[in-house]
């Protein structure tokens, strides 16, 4: 190409100290198309933006122009998945204020809309200050100057199973939550201790200074210690790197290696039991051994699959990241201790829910959302949430994983949810937080199906005590609840 | 009742530009058949109107000002006897140009008005001042001897000038790029740019030895070395783009284009690690908001704007471009894309790059060498600063704080721009003549088949 155009521009050119010369036509062409290039990439940027990443600058806190909106449009609703109102805008002495009936039982999840926002109310700010109202209605609005309403929030929270978990959890700190295996969608999320998100204002500054963080969603901010729930992932390791269901361990009721001892829950001891036998009993002697037979480094690649140390997907904000720590070069009782959940981990409950999820789910794990659909004041649909999701660990092992969590229920530790009217699946934990061996975080991790409705669930209950005594319980009213 | 209005102008906006923006590239395509685009050129005077009218409408809705009206009138005037200069006195001159360069300037005009009516007031006023001399450009192009004469005055001009403001200038947002004279604030890198181009076209356009070659390239490098003292970053890259396309073109080795780019690289990345207000724009672009209080909060406040504004627009004066720093200036797309959508700022790219492919194609049936240099550095010049500015504010590339030609407020950039125009315009009338004037100068001339 580029020899013919120099030939044919050979007559046309003048010739300078006897060499040749072709016009610059190539060169402007090459140029233009270089810049032509650029500028189609800065155009699919721009695309690209408005599409799909516009979305994370519009909901920022940061964002000036939400509240601007607010001259011009009636903050929609936060509804429950049958239509409870969960939050609305009421005009109370001629001044637009923010009304939550529910009051505490939905503080977190819902969130307010006061000195900052928080939950539903921050995340979904600018959808509630979107008007899709009627086209008529919009301009009869605006011919009277009036406001437009604003879209309604759908989500999938279901009021029977969040009454259950909210009385559930009593006067306990901690925090419940369950999600829709099927779809990912949040049906219930509890943390305590509550606030009332309708007096937000007025007790801002003994909510924003109290001890026991009360504002916190422990549910997807609180970082706690796995303690046993976490055996989930060291059996997943340890059956990824040549484990077997079979395999034989003796427990004598304590192991020690290094000059650290680990003891059973309870001064037990379980004898000779196979790998599946462990699990069910929770034995923290095999899973000790477990844990040193693994080679440098498997905990921590499992544990990273499974999200630790990495953001998980949501599509709400407001998610703390769960942390492994153990390095190659900690020593044996760091790697006996992180093998059963104590250790440096610390993990968030509704991440403990999401593992569960996933394995239900045959290894893929579903983007929790709590917001399913958004209908405009009339109750039409304006848009729908998506659902996406990321397989995390294959089928068969998502299947042996569930075969030992399935033990668990029917003759382990997790024995108090087994039931006939579902299928129960799950995993105890009892997590030491402190020098005080007596003081323990009570957690139960599962999922359970009846039909084609599936639900997992994760409960801690802070200083409760053992996770078959407290936590587990509830998760069986929650099941019961919910697969009625 | 005022904001039904504006919820419906914000259609009629983006369906006007739609319009224009189509019949721009239709112009380019008939022409290229060799048709005639006389209808097309008309319907976009039309849209140019008919936008000023609505912008001003809109404008004198929400302020209910009356000298909204005379602002329009004086507007509508302005385009009128920019139409008659370039379509009645120089009659050969390409009516693309002219219509684009009005319709931009139409868009910075509305645009400003919205944000600051003081600034849009003096805006116009530079545009005029702008045309008028201008005007005359495309007489004294043709006088080549004089052109080439200048040569040395070019580079010791563009020196002198960049290095004053690299030690006296006035700083803004941690750049020295403007020098107060009479208390008027003149940008000399807007003016220089053009200078350069000059001086490149004079050194290169006969002799493309090597040593011709590197001593224009040291030359040129001075500039961009005072340029990147005074921490004007986003004009350092245009006019090194600009000096890279032009050896390129005129040595024709694609070579120099390719050490060019490695001189480029090495560069940022030294740039990256010495300087600390390097890698704070390098964090800000990376990712705005985790400094968004810091350096990242210009291109956050930018990015909330175009992302709010969705791709219809919040309509005018219903959104918070003035949250934006340097919204007149540096950001003005951010607030044309907020209120005006998204849409209407894609069809604004488009305008854009018809610009710089109208200034390539000049260039390609130019046949005078000298001209046709003169044609490839402008329109280099022009698509590097759209891409600069329109990348930094959407974040495309890290943000350098350089105008958008034609729409930016700002003097020095305005009559910079028109400029321009004005020399593409003059060198379109000569764009079927043979290189008499220089081929004077060389041994033989064969006559075009």
């Amino acid at each position: 190409m580029r020899q013919r155009q120099r030939d044919t521009d050979r007559t046309d050119e003048p010739e300078q100290k006897g060499k040749r010369r072709r016009s610059l036509n190539v060169e402007a062409s090459v140029i233009t198309y270089v810049f032509l290039a650029l500028f189609l990439m800065l155009i699919a940027y721009f695309i690209y933006f408005m599409a799909f990443k516009s979305e994370d600058f519009i909901n920022n806190p940061a964002n000036p122009r939400v509240k601007g909106f607010e001259k011009l449009v009636v903050r929609g609703e936060i509804q429950a998945s049958d239509g409870t109102v969960l939050a609305r805008t009421v005009t109370r002495n001629g001044k637009e204020v923010r009304e939550y009936p529910k009051g505490r039982e939905y503080a977190h999840v819902v969130g307010f809309n006061s000195n900052g926002m928080s939950g539903i109310e921050s995340d979904k700010s600018f959808y509630m200050l979107r008007s899709h109202a009627f086209i008529l209605e919009r301009v009869m609005n605006d011919l009277k100057d009036q406001k437009n309403p604003g879209d309604n929030m759908v989500t999938s929270l279901d009021t029977k199973l969040q009454d259950a978990a909210y009385n559930g959890m009593g006067s306990y700190k901690g925090a419940a939550v369950a999600i829709d295996c099927e779809t990912g969608g949040i049906l219930a999320m509890v943390s305590k201790p509550d606030f009332d998100p309708n007096t937000v204002e007025s007790n801002w500054k003994s909510l924003s200074s109290s001890e026991d963080s009360a504002l916190l969603n422990r549910a997807t901010q609180g970082l706690y210690p796995p303690g046993s729930t976490f055996k989930i992932i060291t059996a997943l390791s340890y059956l990824k790197n040549g484990g077997k269901l079979t395999d034989t361990f003796d427990c004598k009721g304590s192991y020690t290696q290094d000059g650290y001892t680990i003891h059973c829950y309870g001064g037990e001891v379980h004898g000779n039991q196979t790998f599946k036998q462990a699990f069910g009993n929770s034995c923290n002697v095999a899973f000790s051994q477990v844990g040193l037979s693994l080679p440098k480094g498997a905990l921590k690649s499992t544990a990273q699959e499974f999200y630790f140390n990495k953001r998980i997907p949501a599509d709400f904000s407001n998610v703390n990241k769960s942390q492994f720590t153990l390095k190659s070069s900690d020593n044996q009782a760091m790697v006996m201790q992180t093998a059963i959940g104590q250790g440096n981990t610390l993990v968030t409950p509704l991440h403990m829910a999401l593992i569960c999820e996933a394995l239900c789910n045959d290894g893929v794990l579903k983007t929790p959302y709590v917001v399913d659909h958004i209908v405009n004041d009339g109750g039409s649909l304006v848009r729908r949430h998506s659902g996406s999701g990321q397989r995390i660990c294959t089928e068969s092992e998502a299947h042996t994983v569930r075969s030992l969590m399935r033990y668990v229920v029917t003759n382990g530790t997790g024995r108090v949810v087994n039931s006939s009217a579902y299928t129960a699946y799950g995993k105890t934990g009892t997590a030491e937080f402190s020098s005080n061996k007596n003081e323990a975080h009570s957690w139960f991790v599962g999922f359970a199906k009846k039909g084609d409705k599936k639900i997992a669930v994760a409960v801690i209950m802070e200083g409760a005590g053992a996770g078959s005594s407290h936590a587990a319980p509830l998760a069986r009213k929650l099941f019961e609840t919910y697969l009625r | 009742m005022i904001h039904l209005i504006t919820e419906v102008s914000r259609l009629t906006f983006i369906i006007i530009f739609a319009i224009y923006t189509y019949d721009c590239f239709a112009a380019l395509r008939v022409e290229r058949r060799g048709d005639d685009s006389t209808r097309l050129y008309g319907r976009q005077k039309a849209m140019t109107y008919l936008f000023l009218v609505n912008g001003n409408l809109l404008l004198f809705l929400n302020t209910e000002e009356p000298k909204i009206f005379i602002m329009m009138l004086a507007e509508i005037i302005f385009v009128v006897i920019a139409m008659i200069i370039y379509n009645k006195i120089y009659e050969s001159a390409s009516r693309a140009v002219v219509n684009n360069m009005c319709m931009l300037l139409s868009i910075g005009f509305i645009m400003l008005t919205r944000l600051n009516q003081a600034k849009a007031l003096r805006q116009l006023l530079f545009a005029c001042v702008a045309l008028i001399i201008t005007c005359f450009i495309p007489l004294f192009i043709g006088n080549v001897k004089l052109i080439k004469g200048l040569k040395l005055f070019y580079i010791v001009a563009g020196i002198l000038l960049l290095g004053i403001v690299a030690v006296a200038g006035g700083t803004t947002y941690g750049a020295k790029i403007n020098i107060s004279v009479g208390g008027i604030a003149i940008q000399p890198s807007e003016f220089v740019k053009i200078l350069m181009v000059l001086f490149i076209a004079c050194m290169l356009y006969k002799d493309t030895s090597r040593k011709q070659v590197f001593t224009t390239v040291i030359l040129c490098c001075i500039l961009i070395l005072i340029l990147a003292y005074s921490r004007d970053l986003g004009n350092a890259m245009i006019f090194f783009l600009t000096m890279l396309v032009m050896v390129y073109a005129t040595t024709q080795k694609p070579v120099y284009l390719l050490g060019g780019a490695g001189l480029f690289a090495v560069a940022a990345l030294v740039g990256y690690a010495a300087f600390a207000h390097v890698r704070t724009r390098v964090i800000a672009w990376k990712d705005p908001l985790s400094v968004v209080d810091g350096a990242g909060y210009q291109i956050s406040q930018s990015l909330f704007a175009i992302g709010s504004g969705g791709w219809f627009g919040t309509g005018l004066y219903q959104g918070m471009p003035k949250r934006i720093p340097v919204v007149e200036t540096d950001f003005i797309f951010s607030a044309i894309s907020e209120e005006l959508g998204g849409l209407f700022a894609l069809c604004l790219i488009f305008i854009c790059i018809a610009n710089f492919l109208m200034f390539f194609n000049i260039a390609l049936t130019i046949k005078n060498r000298f001209y046709k240099i003169i044609a490839i550095g402008l329109g280099a010049l022009y698509a590097s600063q759209v891409f600069t500015t329109l990348g930094g504010v959407t974040k495309f590339i890290p943000s350098t704080g350089v105008t958008l030609p034609l729409i930016s407020y700002g003097g020095s950039s305005l009559m910079a721009t028109m400029l321009m125009f004005a020399m593409i315009e003059g060198l379109y009338q000569y764009r079927g003549e043979k290189e008499e004037i220089y081929e004077t100068e060389t041994t033989r001339y064969r006559q075009n088949r």
